[in-house]
């Protein structure tokens, strides 16, 4: 007690002394924060990029390709399918949003752990286990593919935030007659739309990025700006045609997230946090509906999950475990490491990753929550801008970075180019927007004037975002963690368009496998699938029960 | 307060500890300390080049060079990033390129002349033609091939024989309605087996003759699917899969892959269809160990490597006194007639081939 009064006293005279240079302070400060965010991108992504266009944009050659009909066709055709697959993400993602966030059933924690179970999949294996469900393919299954990959961001991004919505607001409107779906449009929809904006443009980057699935569904004969990119850059190095397609492609992303960008500022203000624990209860009356479709929607998911799991336990002449056991060698000669080590490779570098990813995104996020703050508009512009680029690594093609990569890193020292560290960097980068933007709507969130009483009672910066900022933002810092380290276990994209050495991630080592003939190596590969997704759930369930004494602090 | 907070903070400290032996920082490469005198030498590679570490190791013991593995994507991405790379490389070897890429490799200057005294022990036979190349010295071979690794037709004999129906045996059968609505390829626009089939029709039906031999196909009903792995593990009857189609292209060695537990294999290569692609090694011209990487190519043509290939990359040794193994012999043998077309022909006419194709197959 004593104790309190006396930091409150000193707190008292030092806010005293607060005068008009603390603003400038504050500037000095939200600069430092993001050089690192802004370093990691400029050498990570932006040189690279610049670099491999450079390369590629000669005389006549880029504006020959912008005039072809085929290249906007190209466009069109990745927007759209872009734009349905995170429709059908977000619709599908909403009512299991609720679930995690609103819902008290014995369960529900299980919901949470396996949605992230997808997303680490390597496409090849999921895009043959809905070739089999669908044989005809076709755009809607390209569609439904990209959805299954993505409903865990739209359901966990919008669940965290959900989950500290003040219920009171809803149960007013309620009272005062709105219908629940008057109260749900009116009041919680509102609140929700930042995570909802921030999500959906996630999913939206993923999927007009999405590679395997779009060759593999679409039978060759659907093309993505992503395909033809790497087409064009790999088989044939036609850089010139490469770079006039990347420059499509960044243009689209950037147009996409300035919209998403308007959409999500307008609709953003602080809303009243609450603890978890006081919003969750059990469902009542139409809102069984509501789980029900959650219930629907994961039980979709299960579908090509359990068609992996069954290939991994068949046999020519029935069932066995031969898969499994195979994990402890290395398939008919097919890999340089067993299936194990291979296990071991993919969670040290995504351990590595995640660590990267989280310092850069929290950093990241702390600065913009403050340049969003800030008085000046060119402060408030910097950091939107800081925003919008932080992003651009999901909306950018892997094999422009990873080319841009060969011809660039090698001016640092010790030429990161084949460094084993590359990988985990490359795979940060993926990670980084995401850790971004789980944390900054739960960061932006926060009422400020609860960081001004902790300042006014003499709290130093650090202390202020350590009492006030980290215990509000914890789940969806744990949440970013665990989803950033799960990302970082199936990326294969990224990873595989590096010089890696020999030590290749489960992602890698399975697709090696799949295109190897031999049924050992197809059961080792599917066998391997499983072992990445039980890895990811044991991730998953672990991280996500580490934040439950943070929680209740409040 | 403070007791619950530390707790936390020993709470996550202890996850630190236990997943500390999660990062590569420090971990190295698993290379041994005791091996610090060993000169490395960095082969850049496909991903699906694989070798028994025990053969890596006599090597090193032998010669002192320690050959780090560096894999680049497929062959094309393999290639190219060596012409992208090629002021500064990567690597001081490469092994893996192959036919269809090894044209833009070389009028690129991306390998130094280097002819191993083993290349005459069959490599010999898959020499590229580099002599109207005089780029940097232009005094010799500059790529040695390897491995050779024919991509043919493969079919599922058990399903004609129990049909009692004729198996196909040429292009011309494929081209037959019976036969052309059995099989499935992988497209020749995202896949290296499916050009190479492609690369086959143009050499067996000429200039001229494959868009309609391709026209014949598509009437016919032949699938065509994006990968490799859709059209042989998913879509073919013969393998574990146990798709519905029995007539695939695959490679001459997936055979060997499919023999049963009485030893009979179920599938079988139609040798007639096969287009020849040769996988080839060189030093790079930019390396700074110019001698060590010459011991590697040595090292790749030597019979303790060339031994290998067979079960661990599924191809076939350059060298002409390795011996398949027996049931290499039996299920997989190597083609003796394959198409094969030019490799500056087919730099030339690949974009265009491909162009063409999809506006037949895909428009």
């Amino acid at each position: 007690m004593d104790r309190t009064v006396a930091r409150a006293v000193r707190g008292l005279s030092r806010g005293g002394r607060r005068g008009p240079g603390a603003g400038r302070a504050r500037g000095a400060g939200v600069v430092a924060l993001a050089a690192l965010p802004i370093a990691f991108l400029g050498v990570l992504f932006a040189w690279p990029v610049v670099a491999i266009l450079r390369l590629g944009v000669t005389d006549g050659e880029v504006s020959r390709a912008l005039a072809q009909a085929q290249t906007w066709d190209l466009a069109a055709f990745t927007l759209g399918q872009a734009a349905a697959s995170t429709a059908v993400a977000v619709l599908a993602g909403m009512p299991v949003a609720f679930l995690l966030a609103r819902v008290r059933l014995r369960g529900a924690g299980w919901v949470r752990t396996f949605l992230l179970v997808p997303f680490v999949l390597p496409t090849v294996v999921v895009g043959l286990a809905f070739k089999a469900l669908w044989p005809g393919g076709g755009v809607a299954t390209i569609v439904l593919a990209n959805a299954f990959f993505n409903v865990a961001v739209v359901a966990r991004t919008v669940g965290g935030l959900w989950a500290h919505l003040d219920r009171r607001a809803e149960d007013a409107a309620r009272s005062l007659g709105a219908s629940p779906w008057q109260a749900f449009r009116t009041v919680t929809l509102p609140a929700l739309a930042p995570a909802l904006a921030s999500s959906a443009a996630v999913v939206f980057l993923f999927c007009s990025t999405s590679f395997g699935v779009v060759l593999m569904l679409g039978g060759g004969r659907y093309r993505t700006l992503e395909t033809e990119i790497y087409l064009r850059t790999v088989e044939l190095l036609d850089l010139s045609g490469a770079a006039a397609l990347s420059l499509v492609q960044l243009a689209a992303v950037v147009l996409a997230l300035v919209v998403g960008g308007v959409a999500r500022r307008r609709r953003e203000r602080a809303a009243p946090l609450r603890a978890p624990v006081t919003t969750a209860r059990r469902p009542a009356g139409r809102e069984w509906w509501v789980v029900g479709a959650a219930l629907t929607v994961v039980a979709g998911l299960l579908v090509p999950i359990l068609a992996l799991v069954v290939r991994s336990l068949s046999t020519r002449d029935g069932w066995g475990f031969d898969g499994y056991r195979a994990l402890a060698g290395s398939g008919d000669g097919a890999l340089s490491v067993t299936g194990w080590e291979a296990a071991l490779n993919s969670l040290r570098t995504a351990f590595d990753a995640t660590v990267l990813a989280m310092i850069v995104g929290v950093l990241a996020a702390v600065a913009l929550v403050a340049a969003g703050r800030a008085r000046g508009r060119a402060a408030r512009l910097a950091g939107e801008t800081l925003d919008a680029a932080l992003m651009l690594p999901l909306g950018v093609s892997a094999v422009t970075v990873g080319f841009g990569y060969l011809v660039t890193l090698d001016a640092l020292p010790g030429d990161l180019r084949t460094s084993p560290m590359l990988v985990p960097l490359a795979q940060a980068l993926v990670v980084v927007p995401l850790v971004i933007r789980m944390v900054l709507p739960v960061l932006r969130s926060v009422d400020d004037r609860l960081r001004q009483a902790a300042a006014t009672l003499g709290a130093a910066p650090v202390r202020v975002w350590w009492t006030v900022d980290v215990p509000l933002a914890a789940r969806s810092l744990a949440a970013a963690a665990a989803f950033g380290y799960v990302v970082a276990l199936g990326e294969f994209g990224a990873t595989s368009f590096l010089a890696r050495p020999e030590a290749p991630t489960l992602p890698v080592a399975i697709n090696e496998l799949i295109s190897r003939p031999g049924e050992l190596n197809t059961q080792l590969a599917y066998a391997a699938c499983t072992l990445l997704m039980l890895v990811t759930a044991g991730v998953a369930a672990v991280i996500d029960r580490l934040r439950a004494p943070h929680v209740g602090e409040f | 307060m403070l007791p619950r907070r530390l707790s936390q903070l020993t709470a996550v400290t202890v996850t630190g500890l236990f997943t500390a032996g999660c990062t590569l920082i420090g971990g190295g490469d698993g290379g041994d300390d005791d091996a610090s005198s060993a000169t490395t030498v960095t082969l850049a590679t496909h991903d699906s080049f694989a070798v028994p570490q025990r053969v890596l190791d006599d090597f090193e013991s032998r010669s002192g060079i320690r050959v780090e593995v560096l894999n680049q994507g497929d062959a094309g991405a393999l290639a190219n990033k060596l012409v992208l790379t090629k002021a500064n490389p990567v690597a001081d070897v490469a092994y893996g390129i192959d036919s269809t890429f090894a044209s833009r490799t070389l009028a690129e200057n991306v390998f130094a002349p280097y002819a191993p005294p083993a290349a005459t022990e069959g490599p010999q036979r898959y020499a590229l033609d580099d002599a109207g190349d005089h780029g940097s010295g232009g005094d010799g071979a500059r790529l040695t091939a390897v491995d050779v690794g024919d991509v043919c037709v493969n079919i599922d004999t058990e399903w004609f024989a129990s049909r009692d129906m004729p198996a196909p045996r040429t292009f011309a059968d494929l081209a037959r309605p019976q036969y052309s609505e059995l099989l499935v390829t992988p497209s020749p626009a995202t896949s290296s087996p499916g050009l190479a089939f492609l690369l086959a029709t143009v050499a067996d039906r000429g200039e001229d003759g494959w868009q309609d031999y391709w026209r014949k196909l598509k009437e016919g009903g032949a699938q065509v699917v994006s990968g490799w792995s859709e059209a042989y593990t998913q879509e073919f009857s013969g393998s574990s899969g146990n798709g519905p189609r029995p007539i695939v292209v695959s490679y001459a060695s997936s055979p060997a892959a499919e023999i049963g537990d009485d030893g009979t294999p179920r599938t079988e290569a139609l040798l007639e269809t096969c287009y020849r692609q040769v996988e080839y090694a060189g030093v790079l011209s930019g390396t700074d160990r110019p001698d060590e990487a010459r011991r590697v190519v040595d090292f790749l043509l030597s019979p303790e490597f060339q031994r290998t290939v067979p079960e661990n990359m599924y191809v076939y040794p350059a060298r002409s006194d390795i011996e398949l193994p027996g049931s290499w012999q039996r299920a997989a043998p190597l083609p003796d007639d394959p198409a094969q077309l030019p490799a500056d022909e087919v730099s030339e006419g690949r974009e265009q081939w491909i162009e063409q194709w999809r506006a037949l197959y895909e428009g």
